[in-house]
């Protein structure tokens, strides 16, 4: 064989074990889209087998109808976009003061914020803080929550990437005339579009995907997102696995569909600590 | 002087104020609350001492049972989660068909929620789910049983789903480590007749440390605050076999014990601090 060959074989053979092993990943996934076709008794397996009595699309009308499945996307979404948006507006206007001034204060700060990165949340003490303020079981409650889960993440993330702005483009805006205001809306803000994608998409999943927070904040299911939805599906209707499954596939469409077209930012954002060692 | 004028630490403050006001102070708070009797029944609250501490160190309630397994989980799944990721990681560190498509498919699970995991592997890992199928299609009878209703097979299940999570991501991050690596250092080392395990053990391997420093820091505080996997795989079941910190965290909260409840949180708050300080404290100084 010529090493041309052999390289090409070599190549072969690493994308067919990769393939092999890829199902080790992949039949978890395919036993909840192929049981979400199937009627209750032939769903109860919950085996690999293709549905023997017809495809049947029964159990999505049925959760969409009776599930509350469209009031639950309704919330998620407006629980994790107004968040997103919050989170990184608020993130990156911290991240830049914290990068430009660098005094004790602000390096303190940054430190509070890294501490947010490692310790856990306490929600029965969060709870107390929303029900003082009147703010418990409700949307803004829980969306200030996980704005404040978020905001050490994005912070970071966003302030590593300032570090690459020059801080002359500062002063040639300042001389121009600008305040801090327009600096930082109209000159910077849009400078750190490629690391405000990559937060946002991880701060949405994130959120979306949240389950402790509204399990312990929200109490009225009709604000409850697609997680709990799935949640509570699963506690009371535990014998119909085909509409189990069937709630479980329109709840992981939205964030499968967000990953694979945002798969890039998402691996710059999880690997930038990498980079950075 | 002139800093102080243009960049106004008031533009901080909307951050700096929702993560003080709804992070911080409750855990400040709860801190405090953990030396207290603070109960759902009682009207007033006093100051007990170390009360809620003892009760979590006594030998008769399985609290020191929940600590035993999030420590067991948190270190043997970090453990499965860096070989694995980093076997992967070498495995797509070269040229292949696919290849990219392949990577995404095995990211995958990072992006799904830990609960809807739970719920998928509590049907996989069933008396008749899906894993026993395939067991007994390739002649493995034996070893089948129900994986989470089994005792001795629960937790090293719920672990074993943990790792399946996210070894995507720790290959990810490897990944990243790996493709600093420039080539020419591997050329030049082969060229004085270094052998393949040479080459990892003095290029690849120290190339290779701020990745699992990265991993073992994120593995492990994410091991520390497990929840949604084991209240959906098991629900700390069979008979608190699986029973971690925040399950109990959960479950005295719902008693309406806040007091004792505050207390473990409080205990996984300090010891997931203690944790990552000495990792970074130990394991940063050798990257420089």
């Amino acid at each position: 064989m010529t090493r041309k060959q052999k390289r090409i074989c070599n190549q072969a053979i690493s994308a067919i074990v990769g393939w092999i092993f890829s199902f080790i990943v992949l039949i978890p996934f395919a036993v909840i889209l192929i049981n979400s076709f199937k009627n209750q008794r032939e769903s109860a397996s919950m085996s690999l087998s293709l549905p023997k009595e017809g495809w049947m699309l029964s159990n999505y009308q049925t959760v969409v109808q009776e599930g509350n499945m469209l009031r639950a996307f309704f919330n998620s979404t407006l629980i994790a976009g107004m968040c997103v948006i919050f989170c990184i507006v608020f993130s990156s206007m911290a991240a830049f003061v914290i990068h430009r001034r660098r005094t004790k204060f602000h390096s303190f700060v940054f430190y509070l914020f890294f501490a947010g990165l490692i310790a856990p949340v306490n929600y029965i003490t969060t709870l107390q803080i929303l029900k003082f303020l009147h703010l418990s079981g409700t949307y803004a409650g829980i969306i200030i929550v996980n704005v404040a889960l978020g905001i050490p993440f994005a912070t970071f993330l966003i302030y590593n990437f300032i570090t690459n702005i020059p801080i002359e483009l500062d002063e040639a805006s300042i001389i121009d005339g600008a305040d801090i205001r327009k600096l930082f809306f109209l000159v910077i803000f849009p400078l750190l579009k490629p690391i405000t994608i990559t937060a946002t998409t991880l701060t949405f999943i994130s959120c979306w995907n949240d389950f402790m927070t509204p399990l312990y904040i929200l109490n009225s299911s009709q604000k409850w997102g697609m997680i709990l939805t799935v949640y509570n599906y699963w506690g009371f209707l535990s014998q119909d696995w085909g509409k189990i499954c069937a709630v479980i596939v329109l709840t992981l469409l939205p964030i499968l569909i967000l990953y694979i077209c945002m798969q890039k930012y998402i691996i710059a954002g999880m690997t930038s600590g990498a980079v950075k060692g | 002087m002139y800093k102080k004028k243009i960049y106004k630490t008031r533009f901080l403050m909307p951050a700096l104020i929702i993560y003080f006001i709804f992070f911080l102070v409750p855990v400040i708070a709860g801190i405090g609350y953990s030396f207290t009797n603070w109960n759902s029944m009682r009207p007033e609250i006093k100051f007990v001492g170390l009360r809620n501490y003892i009760e979590i160190f006594n030998p008769k309630n399985s609290y020191l049972l929940a600590i035993k397994n999030t420590f067991v989980f948190t270190v043997t799944s970090a453990i499965g989660k860096i070989g694995f990721g980093l076997l992967l990681a070498l495995f797509f560190n070269r040229k292949f068909p696919s290849q990219q498509l392949l990577r995404g498919i095995y990211f995958m699970p990072f992006a799904i929620s830990s609960l809807i995991i739970g719920i998928v592997f509590s049907s996989v890992l069933a008396p008749d789910g899906v894993l026993n199928a395939i067991l007994s299609s390739v002649g493995l009878e034996s070893i089948t049983r129900g994986w989470l209703t089994n005792k001795s097979s629960a937790l090293p299940s719920v672990i074993s789903v943990e790792i399946w999570k996210s070894i995507g991501l720790n290959m990810v991050i490897f990944l990243a480590g790996l493709q600093m690596i420039d080539r020419e250092y591997y050329e030049a080392a082969s060229l004085d007749g270094a052998g393949k395990w040479a080459l990892f053990r003095h290029i690849t391997a120290p190339f290779l440390l701020p990745s699992i420093t990265i991993n073992l820091i994120l593995n492990t505080i994410h091991g520390l605050k497990v929840f949604d996997i084991v209240m959906s795989l098991t629900n700390g079941g069979p008979g608190n076999t699986t029973q971690v910190i925040n399950t109990f965290v959960f479950k005295t909260y719902g008693m309406g014990a806040y007091g004792l409840s505050n207390a473990l949180s409080t205990f996984i708050c300090i010891v997931t601090m203690i944790i990552a300080l000495c990792t970074l404290k130990i394991i940063a100084p050798k990257e420089a």
